[in-house]
């Protein structure tokens, strides 16, 4: 921009730490540490969270910063990590694309105090935008590894506004028929030529009288999909690329993708909820 | 409600645009209210880009003063980046706001705010994807009375086709006025249609209706006079000053965004106006007097704002920040209050003086120090007292010095290029300044690791400034000059190296000085070029230069001037300027005493600390100085544990 920033700024930290760490008569840090020291992690707490509506247009980094704000608003003890820029203890789950609602988003936060997940779960929905929803949290006990650990495969739902069921279903059959299905897409490292046949566990139209929308008059494919985890990540993007592939099925208006569920992919193709092995009894917090 | 949402139409495009989630609303702070409980329905915009439209602190305070009326409804709209307009086009969607995405049109007042002149073109782009007729002659009833304020609508006059009114100076006031008489208009039944209600507004005398004023021009294309075309409109129309900031503690709840914008932060403004004088400074001069907001009210204001948008960052702002009465225990006070947290507080546009860096010391304790920025704006003293900036060098190397044996390593200085009487040694003054500001630093610091950044911007005449008749530097000269500089700095290598050098292109500045000072000949070289496609004019990849220049060449010469005749040309001391009839309040004649001080090098003082110099503000606009200290002080906030429930009272300020 050439627009001229006429405020000249000054940007001085008016201190950190956690309260009481540093005492008023703390006179001056010596030359290139840090003051003080963070206050350690007593409990790590996993949530789960949703991406709905036009807030589906929220990007990861977008939703990083929100979520920042919304631990001071709701005056969350999160604990940050050492060193002269502390950074809040989150982290994330794999994140789904800007414009693909959620159901099923997933972070891990670490706090200097304990608190109840219930009530973290109602003060943290509300100190966000609506739209982007906090349904769920457990404490992750000691040793439970990560949620990473927790997570192979995702659960998608398609919605393909003015293409009828039968074109989606011969779509998908074809798809589904493929032993492999090469599409490209543009990675950082530049355009990638890969297959998004193998990892596609469950590939399936749903009747369009399950449909949410069903009574509007324009037809309206929906697909139930289920991708296991792999490197390049297959994403829903890359499927419905597959389907123009294999069967020239070209949505005349951009499809709606939400992911409905993420987890361990069972034998019975199931997706077992992350937070589900760190419930002490049965779920505690309504969804 | 009864007006239809154009999301449906626009969540099919926004998968094919970069950051969609600049056009979808659901920040906090947003409102949105029933369209059919409401009389009277603002649409508010900020003709830029989202992430720079979004933290204007004067959209948001009028979102703000008007939502909390329950009759009314306030939205804000932006402009769309190209991409996105390419598509509404296409597809028949149109401009939309984003609290609810209501079409534009629908609204009763389109209000633009212009900070800047470069946003011009980018409100046709708003206009025509509205489906709003662009020039105010082809509007109906139907349309809504498009408004323009910031502080470019001081001289809205190439804008003037394309306005239905203006309104000058500070707006809290202004828009429940103009509200008040539209609610008024409707419950007649309207009568009159939209002429009756643009003349009730001028009849105010403090909104310009454009329509209602004309223009002569003499032989050689200077304005003979404007006067009103009907005989119940004003001569003049003031200007308006909002007294007791106290009593509008705004923003309350700030907008916060969901997209990343330039500006994230909590940001209260310490006080308004300023009296510094600087010659080239038109924020200045038409924000007189200075008036300050009580340190208590500020503390109270970062209190709630922080609490209520979750930010991490304060910014204390005004036109210069050292300047208020009590910053000492207002920059003190916050330091300890928010001792114990993450906040970090800045303090921008502060003067060059050693005390900026005992504030800067203040708001810093125990924390990371990043860089200082200070603003002789000239580079040597001569140009200095020409432009009234009261600073020596000694001053200069002082504060500094101080900074950098303080424990600072990195110090920004700002200056201007192409500065009435400046010549290319003026210009290369800066570069020597910076070698002796290095080498002091070194040895004040004791060490070579430091750098100090050397950033120039180009001057712009300003209307109501006393540089409002100035001739400016033709942009190749500039461009030299910048060249020179570059090659002074870096003459001694080892200082060099430590020098960092940003610099803005004379090209864009003169265009702004065209738009800055322009009449309304100038409208039909702005709708020219944005008929060729111009818009984003304040960005570097959008703008073209040649654009500029090519409609200027071709409308221009049909009135018998040109792009110079309004840009390098030095106005007569009789010449009816573009803005003669819109009142800053300050005197003519004060202004060209001034402009002729500069010449001679005579400086102006502070009427805060010495006898009012007549400026006129004051007498003229019924206005005075409003200072402390008022001897309050800064209570430790009571620390508040445990989570913030949504029912608890903190949350319901």
């Amino acid at each position: 921009m050439i627009l001229r920033e006429r405020a000249s700024t000054v940007v001085l930290r008016a201190g950190r730490g956690p309260r009481g760490a540093l005492s008023k008569d703390f006179v001056i840090a010596p030359k290139n540490q840090p003051p003080g020291g963070q206050a350690p992690v007593v409990q790590r707490i996993r949530l789960r969270y949703a991406k709905r509506g036009p807030l589906r247009f929220t990007s990861h980094r977008d939703f990083a910063r929100a979520f920042e704000r919304s631990l001071r608003r709701a005056g969350v003890p999160i604990a940050f990590s050492q060193g002269f820029t502390p950074h809040p203890k989150i982290s994330y789950a794999s994140a789904a694309p800007t414009g693909v609602g959620s159901e099923a988003e997933y972070l891990e936060i670490g706090l200097q105090a304990p608190v109840d997940p219930a009530q973290l779960v109602v003060a943290l929905d509300a100190a966000l935008s609506a739209g982007l929803d906090v349904l769920d949290a457990v404490i992750a006990p000691e040793g439970s590894g990560s949620l990473a650990d927790r997570i192979d495969a995702s659960a998608w739902r398609l919605e393909l506004p003015q293409v009828s069921s039968e074109r989606a279903e011969a779509a998908v059959a074809a798809f589904l028929a493929a032993d492999e299905v090469l599409v490209e897409r543009m990675t950082k490292q530049g355009r990638r030529s890969f297959d998004a046949r193998n990892p596609v566990a469950s590939f399936v139209v749903t009747k369009e009288s399950d449909a949410p929308s069903g009574a509007t008059a324009a037809p309206c494919a929906i697909i139930d999909l289920v991708v296991r985890q792999v490197t390049p990540a297959v994403r829903p993007d890359d499927v419905l690329s597959g389907l123009r592939v294999v069967a020239g099925l070209e949505p005349p208006v951009p499809p709606r993708v939400t992911r409905l569920a993420q987890g361990l992919l069972t034998a019975q193709g199931e997706i077992v909820d992350p937070l589900d092995a760190d419930r002490v009894d049965a779920p505690v917090v309504g969804r | 409600m009864s007006l239809p949402s154009v999301f449906p139409q626009l969540e099919q495009l926004l998968p094919l645009v970069s950051k969609p989630i600049q056009y979808v609303g659901g920040e906090l702070g947003a409102v949105v209210k029933d369209w059919d409980a409401t009389t009277v329905r603002w649409a508010l915009m900020y003709p830029d880009a989202y992430e720079v439209g979004l933290p204007n602190q004067g959209v948001q305070i009028l979102y703000e003063v008007l939502n909390e009326q329950p009759d009314v409804l306030a939205e804000r709209t932006y402009a769309v980046w190209p991409d996105l307009e390419a598509l509404m086009k296409e597809n028949g969607v149109p401009q939309f706001t984003v609290d609810a995405h209501r079409p534009v049109r629908a609204f009763d007042v389109l209000g633009l705010s212009f900070a800047t002149e470069l946003g011009y073109t980018n409100m046709l782009s708003a206009l025509d994807l509205a489906g709003i007729p662009l020039e105010s002659a082809d509007r109906t009833d139907e349309d809504p009375i498009v408004l323009a304020g910031g502080h470019a609508s001081f001289n809205p006059e190439p804008i003037a086709d394309f306005i239905d009114a203006a309104v000058l100076g500070d707006g809290e006031e202004a828009v429940l006025e103009i509200t008040g008489i539209i609610r008024e208009w409707k419950a007649e039944g309207c009568p009159g249609g939209r002429d009756e209600l643009l003349l009730r507004l001028a009849r105010t005398e403090s909104i310009y209706v454009p329509r209602f004023y004309d223009v002569d021009y003499l032989p050689d294309g200077r304005i003979q006079r404007v006067v009103p075309n009907r005989p119940d409109v004003p001569f003049r129309v003031n200007k308006r000053t909002t007294m007791d900031l106290d009593a509008w503690p705004y923003p309350k709840k700030p907008l916060v965004p969901l997209a990343e914008t330039v500006h994230e932060r909590y940001a209260v403004e310490i006080f308004r106006g300023c009296t510094r004088g600087c010659r080239f400074c038109q924020a200045g001069m038409i924000t007189r007097p200075v008036r300050e907001r009580s340190i208590t009210t500020v503390g109270q204001m970062v209190k709630e704002g922080l609490e209520f948008s979750g930010f991490s960052e304060v910014g204390l702002l005004s036109l210069s920040s050292a300047d208020h009465s009590e910053i000492g225990d207002m920059c003190s006070g916050l330091a300890e209050q928010y001792a114990d947290t993450n906040v970090s507080l800045s303090l921008p546009s502060t003067r060059v003086d050693a005390f900026n860096i005992d504030l800067a010391q203040e708001l810093s304790r125990n924390g990371r120090r990043t860089g200082l920025t200070f603003a002789p704006e000239g580079g040597s003293e001569r140009i200095r007292k020409v432009i009234n900036k009261m600073v020596t060098e000694e001053d200069l190397i002082r504060t500094v010095v101080t900074a950098y044996s303080n424990g600072w390593r990195q110090v920004k200085l700002y200056f201007m290029c192409g500065l009435p009487t400046e010549t290319d040694e003026d210009v290369l003054q800066i570069g020597r300044m910076a070698h002796e500001v290095i080498k002091a630093g070194r040895i004040a610091a004791g060490t070579k690791d430091i750098r100090c950044t050397v950033s120039i911007g180009g001057f712009v005449p300003k209307p109501h400034t006393p540089f409002q008749w100035a001739a400016m530097e033709r942009p190749e000269v500039i461009d030299n000059r910048l060249k020179m500089l570059k090659q002074e700095i870096n003459s001694d290598r080892s200082l060099g190296r430590a020098i960092g050098y940003r610099y803005h292109d004379g090209e864009p500045s003169l265009i702004e000085g065209l738009l800055s000072r322009g009449d309304r000949r100038v409208g039909k070289v702005i709708k020219r070029v944005w008929d060729k496609g111009g818009r984003f004019d304040g960005w570097s990849e959008h703008f073209s230069y040649a654009r500029w220049v090519e409609a200027a060449d071709e409308v221009l010469p049909a009135f018998g001037v040109d792009l110079d005749w309004f840009t390098t040309r030095e106005r007569e001391q009789l010449e009816v300027l573009p803005w003669d009839h819109l009142d800053s309040g300050l005197d003519k004649d004060w202004l060209w005493q001034d402009w002729q001080d500069s010449m001679t090098e005579f400086e102006q003082d502070d009427c805060r600390w010495t006898p009012c110099f007549d400026c006129g503000v004051c007498p003229s606009m019924d206005t005075e100085i409003q200072i402390g200290p008022t001897g309050q002080k800064l209570l430790p906030l009571t620390p508040v544990g445990g989570l913030r429930m949504p029912s608890a009272p903190a949350h319901t300020h």
